[in-house]
């Protein structure tokens, strides 16, 4: 009865996140969040933070450094848009090769600890990418103004079919502009590719022993696993899919910056796994729509809109409360963000999968009085 | 005593921590096939034996050979792929997976390797490995049980999954830390009835144990451990009747 290929209940599950990603232009359009450049960062940021899960919601392994091959997928893409040719294709694949030569690396030494002292090596050495980024190596990355196409880019490739352009060149896929919501559906069709070799990961047996890892790692050495090349598996497949997220986001704006591989960027996508739930499938693209939502939706609002508001309050009160949200909202969103993540994380530590799941059990339950005492089944 | 029957030899092996001289000149052979019991007071230095044995502390000096192969300085890992499984004083188990997933993860090991990039085969499909997980729980008496989550077993029901993890890899040599610690005397009985049905297939097993029952009822040999020294080794009767493992029971501790 079980399919070797894929169980029903993880078919059911792909269709479905396949299903309510294409038609998120559609479904977020009520919530003022229906626009391509938006749709667009959430695909990116959920491809990063799927990615990001593999080693941290398997392995356990926490790194503070992802935002490196983030970056490092972006300046690979800008300059195959340069040096190349301005399709998409020839620039994702090189920037998830090099992200992944990158995480190899970095990957190899920074798993020689574990635990916190794992986490500030990796921490470590994101910081030093983002100062070679943002001055030692000013020739390769443009250095603060960051690295942009330009008119005169040779693009050979380009140039070797005759193909020009006119105005600010701009990426595209077999001629088509990636622009737009051709854009987004590019970046969607990577989202659900990503998702799905993220569910073959976690169904295999490789998945299996990336979650023994983070359960306990002196077992696994006793019973004969050597546990290093598991982990580093995991670190190289997670910085692709960095990569990968970082060449879109050059797709979608084909411009790199060094502070894209600061150490909030990697902070943010720890944030965005935890919020979703880590070790789960869907959690950190859920968490990494809700952050991006929240930054789009608070950073734009202003005491303006405050004002009006609150404008149904007396004026003193209106005037206090004003000044008091405003601190929130616009570049104080990250306050607001905060407050949301040690609510959740005092509240729901299994993240939103976890009310989910809390909810889903409490229906069930007052679904079926008679429901039998179910022991807890095991992830 | 044939030499050539021997299949763990620990030679000379001395183990300090600081000041403390945990192991002292310890030389242990163990015949294949035979269940080999240490006994010892607390602090003897038992389990610190073990962990020289199966690579988790390296010896001070000396070394130990099992088959031939020089256990000093490998890996854990390697170690258990030379066919050495261990049980654990303390269960070491995977708390957050379940029953039958803890019981398979093993089996992977004998299976594929110390490493295997086996990525995109699904779990469902390997049905063998699930099979014989399976049979592996239906002998200890735990299959009715292999969906729950491991950490939620009772403490005796953990041990019998520890040792289920052992016996899927077909050990050669296995390392047993007190199996029968907080097992309740019918658990206990039926640990005994299972390590000799272990027994009848070959198994080579070095046994750690303060529980006399258990000792006697499964030994071939035993050695006194006491004070990081051997003072005494031999059948059980001849154990039993020595004055100096009275005196290291009775006299040297109370």
């Amino acid at each position: 009865m079980p399919t070797t290929f894929m169980s029903r209940n993880d078919l059911l599950l792909f269709l479905g996140f396949t299903i309510v990603v294409l038609a998120m232009p559609i479904w977020l359009a009520p919530f003022g969040a229906g626009y391509p450049d938006l749709l667009q960062r959430f695909m990116i940021y959920g491809i990063f933070a799927v990615g990001f899960n593999i080693l941290f919601g398997l392995t356990g392994y926490l790194s503070f450094g992802h935002a490196a091959f983030f970056g490092v997928g972006s300046y690979t893409a800008v300059w195959s848009f340069k040096l190349l040719t301005l399709d998409a294709i020839p620039a994702m694949v090189f920037a998830v090769i090099v992200s992944a030569l990158f995480a190899l690396v970095i990957g190899f030494l920074c798993l020689r600890r574990s635990g916190i002292y794992f986490s500030i090596l990796t921490l470590a050495f994101a910081q030093m990418s983002y100062n070679l980024a943002y001055s030692v190596l000013t020739p390769i990355t443009n250095g603060e103004t960051g690295l942009q196409l330009t008119l005169n880019d040779p693009r050979v490739l380009d140039a070797a079919i005759g193909q020009t352009f006119v105005g600010q060149p701009v990426p595209t896929l077999f001629g088509q502009q990636l622009s737009g919501y051709a854009g987004f559906y590019f970046c969607a069709g990577f989202l659900i590719l990503a998702f799905f070799f993220a569910q073959r990961i976690t169904g295999s047996p490789f998945g299996m022993m990336l979650k023994s890892i983070k359960s306990n790692q002196t077992r696994m050495q006793f019973t004969g696993f050597n546990t290093r090349p598991y982990a580093l598996s995991a670190f190289v497949i997670s910085g692709m899919y960095a990569g990968l997220a970082g060449a879109l986001l050059a797709v979608t704006d084909p411009l790199a910056g060094a502070e894209r591989m600061q150490w909030t960027a990697s902070g943010e996508v720890v944030l965005m796994t935890i919020l979703g739930g880590v070790g789960t499938l869907v959690g950190p693209v859920i968490g990494a729509w809700i952050i991006k939502y929240f930054e789009n939706i608070l950073s734009a609002l202003n005491d303006n809109i405050l004002a009006r508001f609150w404008s149904f309050l007396p004026d003193g009160m209106a005037d206090f409360m004003v000044t008091v949200t405003s601190k929130f909202v616009g570049d104080g969103w990250h306050l607001t963000l905060g407050l949301l993540f040690v609510i959740i994380v005092i509240f729901l530590p299994g993240g939103i999968m976890e009310g989910v799941r809390r909810i889903a059990a409490a229906v069930r339950r007052s679904g079926t009085p008679a429901a039998k005492t179910q022991t807890q089944p095991a992830e | 005593m044939a030499n050539s029957n021997v299949v763990l030899h620990v030679a000379d092996v001395h183990k300090r921590f600081g000041g403390l001289h945990a192991l002292a000149d310890i030389d242990l052979q163990v015949e294949e096939g035979q269940t080999h019991a240490i006994i010892g007071p607390n602090g003897a230095g038992k389990s610190t034996l073990l962990n020289v044995i199966i690579g988790k502390l390296a010896p001070t000096s000396g070394q130990v050979v099992f088959d031939g192969a020089i256990l000093t300085g490998r890996k854990p890992y390697q170690i258990n792929q030379l066919g050495i499984a261990r049980v654990f004083q303390t269960p070491e188990i995977f708390a957050d997976l379940s029953v039958l997933h803890n019981v398979m993860i093993p089996a992977f090991a004998k299976r594929d390797g110390t490493f295997t990039l086996n990525m995109l085969r699904s779990l469902d499909s390997e049905t063998g490995i699930r099979q014989e997980a399976e049979h592996m729980l239906e002998d200890v008496g735990m299959l009715n049980r292999k969906d729950m989550q491991a950490a939620s077993l009772s403490r005796g029901d953990k041990r019998r999954m520890e040792l289920a993890m052992c016996l899927i890899q077909h050990p050669r040599l296995l390392l047993l830390d007190e199996p029968t610690a907080g097992m309740s005397r019918h658990d206990t009985n039926t640990t005994i009835e299972l390590l000799k049905k272990i027994k009848s297939r070959g198994m080579t097993k070095v046994i750690i144990e303060h529980d006399m029952h258990v000792v006697f009822s499964l030994a071939d040999k035993i050695s006194v451990l006491a004070q990081g020294r051997i003072i005494a080794d031999g059948t059980p009767d001849e154990v039993r009747g020595n004055p100096k493992v009275q005196e290291a029971y009775l006299g040297g501790t109370h």
